[in-house]
């Protein structure tokens, strides 16, 4: 039976979520899609394969993504 | 076309198969607080642990949606990557073998308590926006009914009547069967 206590007890079960957490998580499809932008560029000029593996942060950075580690590793592993 | 907050689970699935921005943003919102409440609740982890945990349950459940065997399925999913993620996490955190047995002591119970807490916040989306404003004032933000009623402009005896009339339908749609299925098919 779902009285005033149990239901408030449920509600406060569920923690809140930084709100920039699930921006990042939301995020997601946009940010791969960039980095299948960077890696389709990278199998066509081996000059910028080179330098975006060089500079994996900043070739994050110059697609407008923020380079977490996650995401630097994400791109290595495309490259 | 129904507003997203409105569709069924497996609905919603389908849609960010298909590419749909903001359908992955309303999976990724409905499920968000789960996700961490198994790993704060479930497994203890810590704040940094947790976050980590958190934007790997997403970043899996995006690549591997497609195999998913039945969209409807997609809340015991996510539960149990997030679960295996966790026990990954614990084991490459612990300087000596965990034991899985004792890092999973006391998670079914939890994740039992969980899933009805899940439900309820699903019946509670389902209402309407200010039902769903005064019970989330109310009952997660902790706000008294003076607080309340400064920032709705209400006298606080219309704030505990208001509040008991949305309790008595959010509980209906508790009592209804399959609470989480009251979500429109699109």
């Amino acid at each position: 039976m779902y009285d005033e206590e149990r239901i408030g007890e449920l509600l406060r079960a569920m923690p809140q979520v930084p709100e920039a957490w699930v921006q990042t998580a939301a995020r997601l499809p946009a940010t791969r899609r960039a980095i299948e932008q960077i890696a389709a560029l990278a199998e066509v000029d081996a000059g910028f394969r080179q330098d975006a593996l060089r500079d994996l942060e900043g070739a994050l950075q110059r697609a407008g993504l923020e380079p977490s580690p996650a995401l630097v590793e994400h791109l290595r592993d495309r490259l | 076309m129904a507003a997203l907050s409105s569709i069924t689970d497996a609905g919603l699935v389908a849609r960010c198969r298909s590419g749909d921005d903001d359908a992955w943003e309303e999976l990724v919102r409905r499920f968000s607080r789960y996700v961490l409440a198994i790993a704060q609740q479930a497994y203890r982890l810590s704040p940094s642990d947790a976050e980590d945990v958190f934007q790997d349950v997403f970043a899996k459940t995006y690549e591997r949606l497609g195999d998913l065997r039945s969209d409807d399925a997609v809340r015991p999913w996510i539960a149990q990557l997030t679960r295996r993620l966790c026990i990954d996490r614990i084991r490459a955190g612990a300087r000596e073998t965990v034991d899985p047995e004792a890092a999973e002591a006391g998670v079914d119970d939890t994740l039992d308590q969980l899933d009805e807490a899940l439900s309820v916040q699903e019946a509670l989306a389902a209402m309407s926006e200010p039902c769903r404003d005064i019970l989330d004032r109310f009952f997660r933000r902790d706000e008294s009914y003076a607080v309340i009623g400064a920032a709705l402009g209400l006298p606080s005896g219309t704030i505990a009547s208001r509040i008991s009339r949305c309790l008595g339908k959010l509980r209906d749609l508790l009592m209804e069967e399959n609470a989480p299925l009251t979500r429109h098919e699109e």
